[in-house]
């Protein structure tokens, strides 16, 4: 018996919900000596920018226990470069892609979907709202609703109808339901959360900081109870908003307590860095697990983890009565 | 390629450790200047980042082995100079761009710092098979950081092997630097390859400049993945088109032409670089 794996990101069907996460699959062809693309149920590309960006300077990574910081900043080759190179490779060859987009003022978000709207191959748009805003002395996006939602709205107005504008949230906010709320209500048709809480580590034999750019991302292992607990929230405020959980996935079984905190796709990030494979693997071990439980579609699941105590495991009869 | 590989062997070299595993498909298709990337610290391991290394040695054995040479400087090469024969242990590889060799029977001098000198042994075995002259200079602070003296002696039957130390303990007081420049003259040398750390290449580089030859570095920057996607190991390199652009050692390297290579700005972004902040207008239209 094989589980139906479809997901939905709101009209739009991915056959399985492991997505690559943005900035961890370069422009797709690095995976792509490995295993077939099309076996992901999307690929979420890199922060695509209006300019090219050379990035932070180096060192960029440093190794903290179950994860890693990060501070790329973005580095890419611009909108031009990725029409022109990247996005019709992945056109071409059918690949399902969800574009991440970065921007420092909401013209610019503006902007980019407008490059985007006419683009062939475009699944979806990911809007990273954990950008600085220029206009913000420099404070993210991300962290308060109302800069979120004004991206959103502006992201929203040029993209075309069919394709679906995702909302890229933070964790570093007090209160990432009400930040979720107010994307939602700007017409963002999906969420993507978690993006890389920051963090920061100090190289004791050098006594300075460990990245270049002093504080950087966190991800890997260390987050994924950050992101099962904004998934959570968010998914009881919203219950009816899609989410692609995203944060520390490095097993089947953290995908599968995202889906049961509420998300219906999981974006895999840092355990490619480590495996090169690990997106088949944690789709496969998924599966794996959702059959063990009993279900037959992964829809089935979604969420699950909310129901009331007490409440029977309805599934589990399901599987019974066959 | 994934392999999981069997330690076949491990040892100990003076003040690092090489570890031989049997990985065939990864033996059969590798070129010298290739790296292979490593998983520490087993299966449910709380380290993320796969660790990067040169291959000393590809042996036909059991289908194909190739050795490793490290310094068990953090957790995870200590994890690793822990493993025993029979351990398996996860491999990504070969990776990156090797190093091109000449057409012609030409003079080359291998410069090698530290255990950078392990990656210099199969480009000597592949240029001498070319008619070759391979000369060697190895070097590094103390006698027993000096990786390879003795292959290198071995191997060149014909030519010479200077060493280094800062310390003085061996061979030449000072850095292989200092030694280079009195190598590619009196061998007459037509090109030069390098592997260390970056203020050797850029020295090496501008010996090489100075005495108007080729120069290919092999450079050891710190890696997450190894396989393009992480771009953490990005350094200034000048492309074709002259333009400055941060590239990942991992994808577009680890092998570079040295005068390629803005080692006096690796660290940093030049303002000169491609996407560099400031650096041209944004067009937010």
């Amino acid at each position: 018996m094989s589980v139906d794996m479809r997901t939905f990101l709101g009209h739009v069907e991915l056959a399985n919900p492991i997505t690559t996460a943005a900035g961890c699959a370069a422009s797709g062809r690095e995976l792509a000596q490995f295993f077939d693309l099309h076996r992901l149920g999307a690929l979420v590309t890199r922060s695509i920018t209006m300019a090219p960006r050379a990035g932070r300077p180096t060192p960029r990574m440093a190794e903290t226990p179950a994860g890693l910081l990060n501070a790329v900043g973005l580095q890419g080759p611009g909108v031009d470069a990725f029409l022109e190179r990247e996005l019709p490779w992945l056109a071409q060859r059918g690949i399902k892609t969800i574009v991440s987009i970065g921007g420092g003022t909401v013209a610019e978000y503006a902007a980019l979907a407008r490059r985007l709207a006419d683009a062939p191959g475009v699944t979806a748009v990911e809007v990273n709202l954990s950008c600085p805003n220029i206009e913000d002395r420099g404070r993210v996006f991300a962290r308060e609703g109302g800069a979120a939602a004004e991206v959103i709205a502006s992201v929203r107005s040029v993209m075309r109808y069919d394709v679906p504008v995702i909302a890229k949230l933070a964790p570093d906010v007090a209160d990432i339901a009400a930040v979720a709320r107010a994307c939602v209500d700007a017409g963002a048709d999906a969420l993507s959360m978690i993006n890389n809480p920051l963090g920061m580590s100090i190289d004791t034999v050098t006594l300075k900081p460990a990245l270049a750019a002093v504080t950087g991302g966190l991800s890997g292992p260390a987050i994924l109870p950050l992101a099962v607990r904004c998934v959570w929230q968010v998914h009881s405020a919203l219950p009816g908003t899609p989410i692609i959980g995203v944060g520390g996935v490095m097993t089947g079984a953290d995908a599968f307590q995202l889906i049961l905190a509420g998300a219906c796709a999981v974006g895999v990030g840092t355990a490619l860095f480590h495996d090169p494979y690990a997106c088949l693997r944690i789709e496969r071990e998924l599966e794996d697990l959702l059959r063990a439980r009993g279900f037959q579609r992964l829809a089935d699941a979604v969420g699950l983890a909310h129901r009331p105590p007490g409440s029977a495991a309805r599934h589990l009869h399901e599987e019974s009565s066959l | 390629m994934q392999v999981t590989g069997t330690v076949l062997t491990t040892r100990r070299v003076d003040a690092y450790h090489a570890l031989t595993v049997v990985a065939p498909g990864i033996a059969e298709r590798f070129r010298p200047g290739h790296f292979v990337s490593v998983s520490v610290g087993g299966a449910n391991t709380a380290m993320v980042t796969r660790r990067a290394f040169y291959v000393h040695d590809v042996k036909p054995e059991y289908g194909g082995t190739v050795e490793l040479v490290f310094s068990a400087g953090g957790p995870g090469t200590a994890w690793l100079a822990e493993r025993r024969a029979r351990d398996t242990i996860d491999l990504v590889g070969p990776l990156g761009r090797p190093f091109p060799l000449p057409r012609d029977p030409v003079h080359c001098v291998l410069v090698g710092s530290e255990y950078g000198s392990a990656v210099l042994f199969p480009l000597a075995d592949a240029l001498a098979e070319r008619g070759c002259r391979v000369d060697f200079v190895l070097g590094a602070a103390s006698a027993d950081r000096v990786f390879g003296a003795m292959r290198a002696r071995r191997m060149a039957e014909r030519a010479t092997v200077t060493l280094t130390t800062e310390d003085g303990s061996l061979g030449v007081r000072g850095t292989v630097s200092d030694a280079l420049p009195a190598v590619v003259a009196g061998t007459r040398a037509d090109v030069v390859y390098a592997c260390g750390p970056m203020r050797t290449l850029r020295a090496v580089t501008a010996v090489a400049i100075e005495a108007d030859i080729p120069v290919q570095v092999a450079v050891e920057e710190s890696m997450a993945c190894g396989i393009g996607i992480c771009m953490t190991c990005v350094l200034p390199v000048i492309g074709d088109d002259g333009v400055t652009r941060m590239t990942r050692a991992c994808a577009e390297g680890p092998v570079f032409r040295g005068e390629r290579v803005r080692f006096e700005d690796v660290g940093t972004i030049p303002f000169d670089a491609l996407g560099a902040p400031g650096g041209g207008a944004r067009h937010v239209s």
